[in-house]
Order: C-alpha cells, then structure tokens, then sequence
C-alpha cells in the first residue's frame, strides 16, 4: 500500500478564543491546499475527524460543513472515535484512494472545546468511556488513566513517579520548539510532581490539556502523487479495538489494541520496530506514552522507563517520541490530535521541523488511541 | 443532558440496584452488569446472586469530576474482582484514600451517585467500602 | 399475633462530638452532654440518605430471616427525611432488595413514631392473611438546623425488621397498642429545611404523657408487671427523658441500659426506638421479653411487647450487630460535618 501526502495545513493549537469550529477548520483547510499547491475542485472526498461538535458547540454534520467551506459538493463525511476521530479520517481517506473511489482527498480534524466550563468539557470527554459502566460511577478520563497508572506502577515499580513525569518534561522541551504548540514553556520534574492533583497518581502537568485547533492533510494515489513530486507517503494502516470499558479489557497494564493496531500496521507496510525512526504516539496523559511505546514494541512490557532514564525518547535521542511536544504540550483539540499526528510525521520526513528535526528521519509512525484503548489506529509514513 | 434523564438509569436498575448478576451457560464466566454477547460468543446467561464482597484490583482518587459528580469530589474509584468471578468498576465509600491497597477486601453498599440538578431524581446504585 | 423474622441495623461511619459543636455554637459542651445525656452523634456519608440507610439495615434483616425474599407482601419505611416529597422511599428499597413487584407500598410519617407504626401496620397484615411477610423500617437522616439545641442530638440511622407469622418468630408480638392526641410539640411545615419546636413543651405535656400513655395501657392490656421485662426500650430524643419514663415506671437500668443507643449515637429520629430494640435482639436469649414504647411529635406513642424465641440465638450470628456499627466510627471536624449536611458544599 502507498498513498503520497500533497500538503499540510495546522492552525495555532491552544484557546483560539476568536475562532470558532467551522473558522478553525476553514484555516486548517486553506493552509494545506497552499501546501498541496492544487485547487479546492481537485478533491475527490473528505473526511473530517471530530469528536465533539455537538455535545460542545450544539453542530453536527461536520462533514457537510467542511465541504461547504470550500464551495464543494463532493463527498464528505465526518469521522468520530472519540480522541481517535482524527486518524480514524485518515484511515478512512487511506482507504478511499486504496479503493479507487478517489484519486485525491482532504482529511481535517477540527475540535472547538474552550467555549464552555472544564466540567462539561469532561462530561463530553467521558463519552469515549462506557457511560454506563464507567461514567456512572463518576469516573473521568484522567480517573481511567490513573486506573491503569496505579495497576501499571504497583505492576512493575522501576516506573517511578520521576521517570513518569520525564514523559511532560520531555514533551514541554519539544513544544517548545514548536511554533504551533500550545505550551512552549519548558517544565521540571518537580512542575509535574507538585502541580494540582487531578486523579492520584496524576497530576495537572501529567494531564494533556483542553485546545481549540484545526488540522488537514491532503493525500492522493501514489501516481498522483509522484506526478506531484510528493516526498512523503502513508505504507501501513492499522486499526484495533476493545471493550469500551477497562473493567472488561484482558490486561490492566498495557493497551491491549494498541499492539495489535501496531502489527497490523507494520505487516502491511512491510517494516520491523527497528525501522521506526519516530513516533508520534498518544500521550493523553503521561501514563498514555509509557503504554504507547511499549504498544509499538519500542520498549518490552514493563521496560519502557528505561527509555526516560536514558532520556531516548528526545528528538536526537535513539527513540524519539512526540517531537510535536504531543497531546500534552502540543495541545489535545481530540478530533484533530490524530491528523496532527501526521503532520508532525510529514514535516519530519519533509526535513522541515528544524530545531526538533530528527536526524536521517526515513520511517515514522503514528499511535492515535480512542477512548481508554478502546480504538488504537496506528500509521506507518515513508519519506522518499 | 442524558444525565438529566430519570430513565436512561432506570432501565438498569438490575445492573445498579441488586446484586443479582449473569453467568454464561456455556463457559461460566460471570458478570456484574448485563452484557449481549459473553466473550465465548454465548448469548444465554443464568442469573446469579453475588455475595457483594470482592477485592481491589486497581484503584484512584478523582479530585476533579465531570458535572453531575463535582459536589462529591474527591472520591475514589476501583476496578473490583468479585468474588464469584465478575470484575466490575464502582466508587469506593467510607474509605480514606491512603489506606485503600490492590488486593484489599471490599463489600457492596447502596449509596447515591448523583442528583440531576435540583429539580431531577435521585440516582442510586451499587458503592464498596472496605471490610470491617 | 405475628413476630419477628429478621431484624437488621445500619449506622452510618461518621461521627461528630458534642465539644466539636459546642465550640462553633459557643455553647458549654459539660452543660450540653450533662443537659443531652449523650456525647456524640452519627452524621451520614456525603451519599447516604434514607434510602440507602434502609437498604443496607434491611440487608442485615434478610440475612437474619431465612425466607425467600420474594415472598414479602408489604413494604413501609417511616422517615422525617424521605428523600423525595413526592416519590416513595419504599419502592426504591424494594426494588434494591429484588423482592419482585408483588408487595404493598408506602411511606410513613409520623415524626419519630413513624417506624414503629409500620410494625403494627404490617402485624395486621399478616394476621389478617393478606401478607407473609411485611418489612417494616424506620430510618432517617434527621434535620437539625444549625445553632439549635437539636443539632447535638439530630443523628443519622435506621432499622429493619421482617414481620411474619408467630411461629416462625424469633421474637413473637405479644401486645401493641398506642396511644395519641393532637399535641403541637415538634413540627415541620412542607417545603421547610428544619424542624421547629416548642423548646420545654416537648418534655411534661408531650414526650412524657405519650409515652407513659401508651406504656400504661399496655401494662393493663396485659396485665404484666416491669418486672416481668427484660428489657424496656423508651424512644430516645436525648439521653434524658427515658431515663425520667424508666425511673417513673420502676424500670432498673439493667432493664433500660442495653438499648439506650442514644448516648453513643444521638437520636435517629425513626430509627431511634428502632435501634434500641435492634441492640436488645442483639443480645436477648430465648423467653426474654422486651418492653419497647415509641415516641412521634405531634403527638403519639406505640407501645410493643415482644417474646424471644428459640430462633434467636442462631438469627444473631448471621448478621452484624448493632454495637458492630456504633463502634466502626471516624470523627469529622464541624466544616466536614457542614459538608455531610450539604449545608456548605
């Protein structure tokens, strides 16, 4: 499989307190026409990933609403799974190209979140549990991931509450060198460790936080796209699920999904762990990215704090993981994390991401995680 | 919006009231609240009465949390094996956080979870508290 | 008559002491406890009402009574703090317990005596046939308004017990009887947080007539002697007043001692006399019979003599007592106590 990216398109990530959903995704859309260099009349499809709309700004049909921003009548479609919504567009302009319905498509991801109260906006987030089972009892997301970090911690105690937090600090270091990132301050060890409890044993700082922000990504067939000279490429698309609730999953510490997702992705484009330049992985909270890179086979089941003693997972390290600064520090507007994901992935294949750029970058995944682990969709991209 | 409904909940009292559960009858694995299909594939399920006691497997203390339940924070949350098999997700009541640990032995309480509003109903359902 | 199959107490873990109250009210807390006759009371978890209460007393009655719980025709649960104006109580601790939809229904009022009055109602029904079984409850998180003298007794509780016919009693009913008036001692208007009262007219006019009313005419019903009683339980707004009833009477403080849970944990309102009589089954061993006279504001007394059975002594071991709830307790400080009584938030 070979699908080539034409352009990319992000918009700031962060409370964009002047724009709204459909002002957010029009931006996001413009820019990666730019990119691409083509015309608004050449897509095919869109898909447009978004989680949200309704239960935070009262819009749905999401998908009608990307396409009328670019006066288009084609096909178009939103795409929910929950904090996956984004990769789940991808996935599904991937597939649209793969089966010939479409030569070129626009994948967005857009969500609006900073226009009500921190309680409804986890109220909305806590969808992507089991209302039922989960939501019930009170539990939030944070609540879900603390779940995992304590059965994950008491498990395989050399992940410290240091080494925990080495996940935010390292990811603040990149958002930092991002100019769309939300966060570009630079934090401790101690910032993470003495900032406000959300959920024992995560804190504020282990916590990626509520973003406004909008992004795209235009792809096309590989003839289309070596005609364009496109020098990125999607190879591999995995996609996993589970039960909705953790109560119901076989393994309390891992994300069992996840590494189904991965291998899927990998035997599909045909590549080993050791082939994987970068990772822009899930990192929702801090525990996420632990669970994330021993989902890709970066590190064994239980190792992976070896990864943040050794401070590997830097952009000049031997793993580097969210070079973007991730959920945490590049910002979490969920239906746009997945396709931001791919951006990242792009630009680094590109060469373009300067002070973070990783070096000789050739093959980069994507881990986009829906929900607790219910959805993991996984892509592997190839710079050419 | 939903949790404003009286009968979004009502519709499983069974799941939240009693603890009155299902075992497959094919492959015997039990559980707390209804589920379509048993991960055997089975879809035919005989009722069972839980003793209500069970043990943590792993536990929090949400600080913060979603609308309905923010006058109750903090409170803490477990996943719970039960005795007779099912593992279910439930608040922990009566209990200081610093004293709770996996593996510690719990029993079922009725207990109310949120109110919708003011004006709304009242809901209830199953909470543990640790062995006295 | 009909009996006691099971009976079953609930005590909520928290507690708060009358010193902790009297500091934030600027009272002298010696001259409080000495005044009350109690020195702490027990204050409902964030989540408990009288619902939950119930349930979880009504538990330890079904533990204690070995029936098929669908068999149980009547439901009535007596509360100052049912926790809906318009919604039964009843049928949401029926539904919890999973005793089917074939039972009888409704929530009783009748300030303190409102437990108490569903024993007598659901004896009927099962004399006259028309029930099995019938589970009786009086339960309450009792109201107080800050500042007041009631605050120190106003505690949170309740018992169960499961009426059923006389031979399968652990404790058959001998005698009930009451005795009421209109008496405007201790109200609450619709729609108003706290009770008022009428301060010393609750004592001599109210408390006191009733009480003595209803335990004199079931002496003469009866034609038994204290003396006969091993143990008397009087309804307990405070440590005082029966103590004043049982020195009246005669009544020796072994007699009266083993119920008189108010002075460890205040007065439950329904559940006051209720408990007593849970402590007393608790402990009773067969042939013992016990005296319990129930006090309702407004005004009213229901006055009940009960013989133990032989079943008794196996019954006790199959459920937590009482005293195993009065003794699992945490002391709150007065702003997590206001946080219980949602009076901060």
């Amino acid at each position: 499989m070979k699908v080539g990216v034409l352009g990319i398109g992000i918009t700031k990530f962060g409370e964009i307190w002047d724009k709204g959903l459909r002002e957010l995704l029009l931006d996001a859309q413009l820019l990666a026409l730019k990119d691409a260099k083509i015309e608004a009349k050449q897509i095919d499809a869109l898909y447009t990933g978004n989680m949200c709309g309704d239960s935070l700004s009262g819009q749905l049909h999401v998908g009608a609403m990307a396409a009328e921003n670019l006066n288009l009548d084609k096909a178009s479609i939103r795409v929910e799974g929950a904090c996956a919504s984004g990769s789940l567009a991808l996935r599904e302009g991937v597939l649209a190209i793969e089966s010939g319905q479409a030569d070129i498509v626009m994948v967005n991801g857009v969500e609006k979140m900073t226009d009500v109260s921190t309680e409804q906006v986890t109220t909305a987030l806590m969808g992507a549990g089991d209302e039922e089972l989960e939501g019930f009892n009170g539990l939030t997301f944070p609540g879900l991931y603390a779940l995992l970090a304590k059965a994950y911690m008491t498990k395989y105690s050399k992940l410290t509450r240091d080494l925990l937090a080495e996940v935010s600090v390292k990811n603040h270091f990149h958002g930092a060198r991002n100019s769309y990132a939300q966060f570009k301050s630079e934090i401790t060890i101690d910032t993470v460790k003495n900032a406000t409890m959300v959920a024992d044993p995560l804190t504020l700082f282990d916590c990626s936080p509520i973003t406004d922000g909008a992004a795209s990504i235009i792809l096309a067939s590989e003839k289309t796209a070596k005609a364009m000279k496109s020098q990125v490429y999607i190879t591999g698309s995995g996609l996993a699920n589970d039960s909705l609730s953790l109560a119901r999953r076989s393994s309390l510490t891992s994300i069992p999904a996840g590494a189904v997702a991965a291998q899927r992705a990998y035997s599909q484009a045909k590549i080993k762990v050791d082939d994987i330049n970068f990772a822009e992985v899930h990192d929702c909270f801090s525990i996420a990215e632990i669970l994330a890179v021993e989902a890709l086979g970066l590190a064994k089941p239980g190792e992976a704090y070896k990864l943040y003693e050794n401070k590997d997972t830097y952009f000049d390290g031997a793993h580097p993981v969210n070079t973007s600064g991730g959920l945490k520090a590049c910002g979490h507007p969920i239906g746009a994390t997945g396709v931001k994901q791919a951006i990242e992935a792009v630009e680094q294949l590109r060469g373009h991401a300067k002070n973070r750029q990783v070096k000789d970058a050739k093959i980069g995944v994507t881990h986009n995680v829906g929900g607790s682990g219910a959805t993991v969709c996984v892509h592997v991209f190839k710079g050419e | 919006m939903f949790r404003e409904s009286s009968i979004i909940r009502w519709r499983n009292y069974n799941d939240r009231y009693k603890l009155i559960g299902y075992k497959c009858d094919q492959c015997g694995k039990t559980y707390f609240e209804k589920k379509g299909l048993c991960t055997c594939g089975s879809l035919t399920f005989d009722e069972i009465e839980f003793s209500g006691k069970g043990k943590i497997v792993t536990y929090t203390k949400v600080h913060s949390g979603a609308e309905a339940f923010q006058e109750q924070a903090p409170f803490c949350v477990a996943i719970i094996d039960l005795d007779e098999g099912a593992r279910i997700t439930a608040q922990l009541t009566d209990c200081d956080y610093e004293d709770l640990k996996i593996g510690m032995e719990v029993e079922a309480v009725l207990r109310k979870f949120y109110k919708s509003g003011e004006k709304g109903v009242i809901h209830y359902g199953t909470k543990f508290t640790p062995k006295f | 008559m009909a009996g006691i199959i099971g009976w079953g107490a609930y005590i909520p873990k928290y507690r708060i002491t009358a010193e902790t109250i009297a500091k934030v009210n600027n009272d002298s807390a010696p001259a409080i406890k000495s005044g009350l006759g109690l020195t702490e009371k027990s204050v409902p978890g964030k989540d408990e009402d009288t619902v939950t209460i119930s349930t979880n007393a009504a538990r330890n009655a079904l533990l204690r009574a070995d029936i098929n719980r669908k068999e149980i025709g009547a439901v009535y649960i007596g509360s100052e703090s049912h926790p809906y104006a318009v919604k039964p109580s009843s049928s949401i601790v029926a539904e919890a317990l999973d005793i089917g939809n074939q039972y009888m229904a409704v929530d009783t009022e009748f300030a303190c005596k409102a437990g108490s009055a569903t024993i007598q109602i659901n004896a009927g029904l099962v004399d006259s046939k028309m029930i099995n079984y019938g589970l009786s409850i009086g339960s309450d998180t009792s109201q107080a308004e800050p500042g007041n003298a009631l605050e120190y007794s106003a505690a949170a509780g309740g018992a169960a017990f499961i009426i059923g016919k006389n031979e399968e009693a652990i404790a058959t009913l001998d005698y009930t009887c009451s005795f009421t008036s209109d008496t405007p001692d201790f109200w609450r208007r619709a729609m108003q947080p706290y009770p008022s009262h009428a301060g010393r007219f609750t004592g001599e006019p109210a408390y006191m007539k009733h009480v003595i009313g209803a335990t004199e005419l079931i002496l003469e019903k009866s034609k038994m002697k204290i003396s006969d009683f091993k143990y008397v339980v009087f309804h307990m707004p405070n440590g005082k007043f029966p103590l004043i009833v049982a020195k009246k009477f005669g009544v020796t403080n072994e007699q009266i001692e083993p119920g008189l849970i108010v002075k460890k944990i205040g007065n439950t309102y329904s559940g006051s006399s209720l408990l007593g009589l849970s402590c007393v089954l608790d402990i009773a061993k067969p042939g013992d019979k016990i005296l319990m006279t129930s006090y309702g504001s407004g005004s009213g007394s229901d006055s009940f003599i009960f013989t133990c059975t032989k079943k008794i002594a196996d019954a006790q071991k199959k459920a937590r007592t009482t005293d195993d709830y009065v003794n699992r307790k945490k002391y709150l400080e007065y702003p997590e106590y206001a946080k219980h009584m949602a009076t901060i938030h």
